[in-house]
């Protein structure tokens, strides 16, 4: 295969951090690329430079062979560079074919000529097998189609080389199949890609090669079909990584929180979790384990005070807290990595400082007499910096600057400052890249090693199977079952998962 | 009898709803592109305005008009450049130009004319009929005697911004500019430059509004006239969704309300004048209330676009 792409000896500086370092790498015409790395090891950086948003401060970039350079999106798309972004660059009112004209529209006199609009979106569709119908709405279609249509949107300007930046992540996992069945459609037809990610099980199934970031600079390049998950994690890490987490055993001890009969409504006003009772006690860690959207966060919510209770009851530690206010489910022994860490865990303006003290900012040592002690503030923030390792160029920083690992980090420093009785951890390592997950996973057996409860809800199996000592499964706001976890099987969690109870998990065959 | 009472309740409402047309149509391309222009209101004071001064000036009512519709547009730059370039508060901006433009106007009646309240009269008009052919049509005959050059400007101009935002590319850029405004600028829509021309486009028909409000009515410009119809006008186009037709129907509504009011006085019923002249106030609230429903304004509507944030 040819080379279609070189960047040789990129160099991009920020006030005080270097992002990348003498960064080269080169792709093949056909191949799927992946460039995996933690956040903010500059896979997104390097792509930006040659998406032409950003300048590098040294180095050089070949286009089949010839010098380029590239200063903004519009020269990228002109070279053949298309970009398909994480957060998608899609008119939500407009439709299909509207948003993939936009810029480059067909016209017949005055007016835009739709129908040779639809034509040609369905003609390059059908090349590549999108199978994406020009007249839908775009708010009207799941995420991914709307991942196909950014696709689509870069071919029909004509991009010979495709990056993808974290495609994966808002998929559904059938969604990620098809997905691989288009990359393969592509290539084929001479396309490249280069795909921004750090799953390593997408990495493994959908790639040809993988170069791999650390830090801003190249620690390497290999065949996909030479390595395996493991080595690449270390590569990405830079240490060995225990992926699976070993657990003492342990015995639960005295009942830390207590559901019974808790029935919640969603905000159209159906129920959403239905009659459900369960307990956690202290040194375990409980798992929900269901599908996204089965009451998880309607349960969370209600038990944390965020919306109001139908009816039930929910104690902690003794105390009656059913539809109490947050402040109260906080102040009697509550910590809650909620699921949503941008809109519920962190006020994305204010600086880490600030964040670091959300929840308990308005008592002492941080605030007296209606005053703010700011030299305390100040110090408490820097001993969390430290402690919890967030990788930050200072801590006035805003919190929306920071990857989305140190930003979960910041939320777990501050909940575990509160030293609760109960944590509460919704989609703790949603979006993390495996350092970090390995951090969250340390934290999370941590608090129930030092005997605390731990509420966890996970859509990940991996997850739950490696972490939690019970396992409800929640399906249709019912739990369906809880198991112990030496009982649990992958097999069994999915079947349960989609509605059939742990009692005839022996029938199905 | 009817017959005549209703086709005066009719033109009386047509001509009623002509400024908040042209005003709420201002607002549709200014929205559409992102900006929010609480300016309407001053806009069209200084079209009002200006159109009476020039035509003092200049003898020519149409000459004057052309001249409130050019102060309309030097006006709306002012919140082109703040909402736009300063990437300023869309609706302070708007609140403080409708502030400056109450006290630049009466602050030239006083050097123009050395007087306060009101213009002399204009030596010319705009209110009768131009197209004096329609008015062979029996029947309708005496309805389209009863109308003046703004309406048909502004009826007609319902169908240009249907077409323009609709159905032609630019069109498409303005509508996407608003709604998505970094999805236009990643192919490459100058999005700056669509919104300062929105804009201005919304100067151009505000000023025009306020130019049916003083030349096409009474020939002369009063302090307070606009009397809230730049708001009428955004209220319009909420009910309207940010619709060129829709916010037409919004605007009759109105207008036919107005003139019932009207009407109501003339036939001496037997309320209070203040409450009548409620009537269309709370029937706009009523509806804005109870019929519309959800309003989706155009997404971007009223933020202002940061080309380096990441």
């Amino acid at each position: 295969m040819d080379t279609i792409l070189e960047m040789h000896n990129i160099t991009k500086v920020y006030p005080g951090v270097t992002a990348l370092d003498n960064v080269s790498i080169s792709i093949k015409k056909g191949e799927v690329h992946a460039l995996i790395g933690e956040n903010g090891a500059g896979k997104t950086t390097l792509m930006n430079i040659l998406y032409g948003l950003y300048q590098p401060d040294a180095g050089r970039i070949l286009l089949n062979g010839k010098p380029v350079s590239i200063n903004s999106p519009r020269e990228a798309i002109a070279l053949g560079i298309g970009m398909v972004h994480q957060h998608f660059m899609l008119v939500e009112n407009f439709t299909v074919a509207e948003n993939i004209v936009l810029g480059h529209e067909p016209r017949k006199g005055l007016t835009l000529d739709m129908e040779a609009a639809k034509a040609s979106v369905r003609e390059v569709s059908d090349r590549f097998g999108l199978e994406v119908d020009p007249d839908a709405r775009i708010e009207d279609i799941s995420v991914g189609l709307s991942q196909r249509v950014e696709i689509l949107k870069a071919l029909h300007k004509g991009a010979e080389i495709l990056i993808l930046d974290e495609p994966t992540a808002v998929l559904t996992p059938q969604e990620i199949d098809d997905l691989g069945e288009i990359l393969q459609n592509l290539t084929k037809e001479g396309k490249s890609i280069i795909m921004i990610t750090h799953k390593l099980k997408e990495v493994l199934g959908m790639s040809d090669r993988v170069t791999i970031l650390r830090r801003g600079k190249v620690v390497g390049t290999v065949q996909t079909s030479e390595t395996t998950a493991d080595e690449l994690a270390e590569m990405m890490v830079g240490r060995e990584v225990n992926l699976s987490s070993d657990k003492a055993e342990k015995t639960a001890g005295e009942v830390i929180l207590s559901v019974e009969h808790l029935t919640v409504k969603d905000h159209r006003n159906l129920p959403a979790v239905k009659d459900v009772s369960f307990e956690v006690r202290q040194g375990e860690i409980l798992a929900i384990a269901g599908v996204d959207g089965n009451g998880q966060k309607e349960l969370v919510e209600a038990i944390t005070g965020l919306m109001p209770t139908e009816s039930g009851k929910v104690t902690l530690c003794g105390k009656d807290i059913t539809g109490a206010n947050p402040r109260t489910v906080i102040e009697a022994g509550t910590g809650h990595i909620p699921q949503d860490r941008q809109k519920r865990g962190l006020i994305l303006q204010s600086s880490l400082t600030e964040n670091l003290i959300l929840g308990y900012h308005y008592r002492p040592p941080f605030a007296k007499n209606g005053r703010m002690d700011q030299v305390k503030i100040a110090e408490h923030g820097k001993e969390l910096i430290q402690e919890f390792d967030i990788r930050t160029p200072n801590q006035e920083v805003s919190a929306g600057s920071l990857s989305g690992g140190n930003q979960q980090k910041v939320i777990i420093a501050r909940e575990f400052y509160k030293d609760p009785s109960l944590l509460i951890a919704a989609q703790p390592t949603r979006g993390l890249d495996v350092g970090a997950i390995e951090f969250v996973h340390m934290r999370l057996l941590e608090q129930r090693d030092n005997n605390k409860a731990v509420l966890l809800v996970s859509l990940e199996l991996d997850e739950i199977m490696n972490l939690a000592d019970r396992i409800a499964v929640i399906y249709h706001g019912q739990i369906v079952g809880v198991l112990d976890a030496a009982q649990a099987t992958e097999r069994k969690l999915g079947l349960m998962m989609a509605g059939g109870t742990s009692e005839d998990k022996g029938d199905v065959s | 009898m009817t017959t005549a009472i209703f086709i005066s309740l009719l033109t009386s409402a047509i001509r009623l709803a002509t400024p908040l047309l042209l005003a709420a149509l201002a607002g549709v391309y200014s929205e559409r592109s992102g900006v929010v222009n609480i300016a309407l209101e001053g806009i069209m004071t200084s079209g009002a305005f200006f159109s009476v001064w020039f035509t003092h000036v200049t003898g020519s009512a149409w000459l004057g008009v052309s001249m409130g519709i050019v102060f309309g547009i030097i006006t709306s730059s002012l919140l082109a450049v703040i909402a736009v370039n300063l990437k300023g508060n869309q609706v302070i901006a708007g609140t403080a130009i409708n502030l400056l433009v109450t006290a630049v106007v009466a602050f030239l009646l006083e050097i123009i004319w050395h007087r306060s309240g009101s213009t002399p009269n204009a030596p010319s008009m705009l209110t009768t009929n131009p197209l004096k052919f329609l008015e062979g049509i029996p029947l309708l005959g005496t309805f389209f005697s009863q109308l003046t050059p703004f309406v048909y400007i502004a009826f007609l101009m319902v169908g240009i911004t249907f077409f323009v935002l609709w159905k032609t590319p630019w069109g498409l850029h303005v509508r996407a500019v608003g709604e998505h405004p970094r999805a236009a600028d990643t192919v490459g829509i100058n999005v700056y430059r669509t919104r300062w021309i929105c804009v201005l486009i919304s100067g151009a028909l505000a000023g025009l509004a306020g130019a049916t409000l003083s030349l096409g009515t009474v020939g002369l410009f009063r302090e307070g006239m606009v009397a809230g119809k730049g708001f009428i006008a955004l209220a319009a186009l909420v009910f309207g969704k940010w619709h060129p037709i829709k916010t037409m129907y919004a605007c009759m509504f109105f207008g036919l309300f107005s003139a019932f009011n009207i009407l109501a006085q003339s036939f001496g019923v037997d309320a209070p004048t203040e409450f009548l002249a409620m009537i269309p106030y709370v029937a706009t609230i009523l509806v804005l209330i109870g019929v519309v429903g959800k309003a989706q304004a155009p997404k971007a509507d009223g933020e202002p676009y940061e080309k380096d944030e990441k």
